[in-house]
């Protein structure tokens, strides 16, 4: 991902050469057509993606509708100590952290057996369709996979229960206890997505030199030798290209679905940072001490894909920047 | 050896049976319990296959307003949406792919920026409503306009796969930069184009969040806010079992399953014929520029 700086010298340099001239008025004149079809989106970015971080100051504020935005009284970091000194704090935190750290663990390196197992196979025609019929659940909807969720785990007419029930065990409300929300959430993470997860890892499997496996073959190593000393090192950049994106989400991922898998009855174990600024800023109104929880939630996100970046950097000599 | 090696190819082979399996059960029960009789599929009588074959689920759907409503909505929504969202990522992806604009640099952290710190929900949300989008579809598809992640992609498909020198000679040949790139780069371009169209559309198909905070009429309804309420809110009811509205609850219950599959089949039938253009969209996104 550094290739970037080097890629193309002859362009980068006398393009340096003619900035430094006295002709880039003339440069930019030349293609002020180029600038013409930037305008409406540099316009839209202004607007709807720096807009809301100019609007990101009530979190400071007591936001009041009719002052507006600027008009509004400084409150300081009330909003900030009213949030970390709540009894749901904990909780909330808890909770974010968790889910996601449980999702790393267990999620993540699934796509690259997948992407193993594929590469594998001694028939090419069975592993396009491990591919297509894996990619598949990606498309649906998360509306409808939590309506899927409901209907196989219904505890009267579900075929999971009906399986328990068929070994002798009793029928488990999967959704509505709150003990089984994060395995529920994560396994059915996993399904609708190590396929397309995967595509990277065998993009990547597909480039690693073929010679490597003859030699390696040559040599009399088995296949899961080969597995383990050429195709796992082989994708290790992109291993950790995605870990780091995947952590630059860390606080944000499936909150969607949370919302929707969330009840009464699980909220014990359901109840995220975002979820919580959805109910109480958007439904109950308390837009600056909502915003300030926003504010908290992509602090932490940047902090820690700064941090992530940095260790990738030193560890393995691959990072996004 | 060869032992060793048969044995590896059984176990592989056999993982992968199994994962197929696991992906795809959960889809063919919910298509055999669309087509059931409602009274055996809450019987749990239905496992993998049809039990009393019947279609009345879909005819209740296809009686039903709020889903086709739905429908019509969600359609516009996409369609309109799928449009903007081109030419706004188009208008910007092909300047910025250009190595010879003066400032290219500072425009492409102005907008990588974004992809790293936003101002969250609350301030959008505040945004969106002063624009006075709220209960209009516009709130659907403006604050969405472009995906920066899109973005990028196209860019690097313009920079990596359009030779340069195409460009300089159109221009020694007197070619505007408006028609270099409806004339020249854009017919070049139509897998990336075909891919971002599908990754567009899509999302909007199945987005339901921005409709949940921004619609507040009901006949402005997304598909998945309607499929939402069917899902989600009418379990309550079919807990109750109230006596002489049994039918009806049985029929609430089965219409579940089939509008799963009504809503969900503009993708599935779509999914074989672009299946590889969306693999190719990742494959660019990868290469990165």
């Amino acid at each position: 991902m550094n290739t970037a700086q080097t890629k193309n010298p002859t362009i980068v340099s006398s393009r340096s050469r003619v900035i430094r001239g006295s002709r880039l008025f003339k440069q930019i004149a030349r293609r002020y057509d180029l600038y013409l079809m930037l305008l409406l989106p540099i316009v839209w970015y202004l607007i709807f993606q720096y807009g809301p971080l100019y609007g990101l100051q009530i979190a400071f504020k007591d936001f009041n509708p009719a002052k507006g935005i600027a008009g509004s009284d400084w409150v300081g970091f009330e909003h900030f100590t009213r949030f970390f000194d709540s009894y749901y704090f904990w909780r909330l935190l808890w909770n974010t952290v968790s889910i996601n750290l449980f999702s790393l663990l267990i999620a993540f390196p699934i796509p690259i057996l997948l992407a193993l197992i594929i590469q594998e196979l001694p028939s090419k025609g069975f592993s396009k369709w491990l591919q297509n019929i894996t990619y598949l659940p990606h498309f649906i909807s998360v509306v409808v996979i939590v309506g899927m969720l409901q209907l196989l785990l219904s505890p009267k007419s579900g075929p999971v229960n009906g399986l328990i029930e068929a070994f002798g065990g009793t029928p488990i409300r999967f959704l509505e206890e709150a003990s089984w929300f994060k395995p529920i959430f994560i396994s059915s993470n996993i399904w609708q997505n190590m396929g397309w997860q995967s595509i990277m890892y065998i993009a990547a499997l597909i480039g690693i030199n073929p010679q490597l496996y003859e030699a390696a073959k040559m040599d009399g190593a088995s296949r899961l030798r080969r597995i383990w000393h050429i195709s796992l090192p082989g994708i290790v950049p992109v291993i950790v290209i995605l870990l780091i994106l995947d952590i630059g989400h860390f606080m944000n991922i499936g909150f969607e679905k949370v919302l929707l898998m969330q009840n009464s009855l699980n909220i014990e174990k359901s109840d995220v940072i975002s979820t919580f600024v959805y109910t109480t800023g958007i439904l109950k109104g308390e837009y600056s001490y909502t915003a300030a929880i926003g504010l908290f939630n992509s602090v932490i996100n940047l902090v820690l894909l700064l941090v992530v970046n940095r260790f990738a950097r030193k560890l393995s000599e691959t990072s996004l920047w | 050896m060869v032992r060793g090696e048969r044995l590896f190819n059984v176990v592989i082979c056999a993982l992968a049976a199994i994962i197929i399996g696991i992906v795809l059960y959960p889809l063919l029960f919910v298509v055999s319990a669309s087509f059931s009789d409602p009274a055996k599929v809450l019987g749990g009588e239905v496992w993998l296959l049809p039990k009393s074959v019947t279609a009345e689920a879909y005819r209740e759907i296809f009686r039903n307003k709020e889903v086709w409503l739905g429908y019509r909505n969600t359609i516009v929504y996409t369609v309109v949406g799928t449009v903007i969202n081109i030419i706004m990522t188009i208008l910007a992806a092909y300047p910025l792919s250009r190595p010879d604009l003066p400032g290219r640099k500072v425009l492409m952290l102005f907008i990588t920026l974004t992809m790293f710190f936003s101002g969250g929900l609350i301030p959008t949300y505040l945004l969106v409503k002063d624009l006075g989008m709220v209960d209009t579809m516009w709130s659907l598809i403006v604050p969405g306009a472009i995906s920066t992640y899109n973005l990028i992609v196209m860019r690097t498909y313009f920079q990596s796969s359009i030779p340069w020198e195409i460009q300089e000679a159109a221009h020694i040949d007197g070619c505007s930069n408006w028609r270099l790139l409806l004339n020249i780069i854009l017919p070049l371009s139509k897998p990336i184009l075909a891919v971002m169209i599908l990754f567009y559309a899509v999302a909007h198909w199945n987005s339901f969040f921005n409709a949940l905070i921004y619609m507040r009429d009901e006949s402005h309804y997304p598909l998945q806010l309607v499929l939402r309420e069917i899902l989600m809110f009418s379990q309550s009811a079919a807990a109750d079992g109230t006596v002489g509205l049994e039918d009806k609850i049985l029929l609430a219950e089965s219409i579940k399953y089939a509008i799963i599959i009504v809503s969900s089949l503009p993708v599935w039938i779509m999914y074989p014929f672009v299946q590889r253009h969306f693999v190719k969209g990742v494959m660019i996104g990868s290469i990165k520029g």
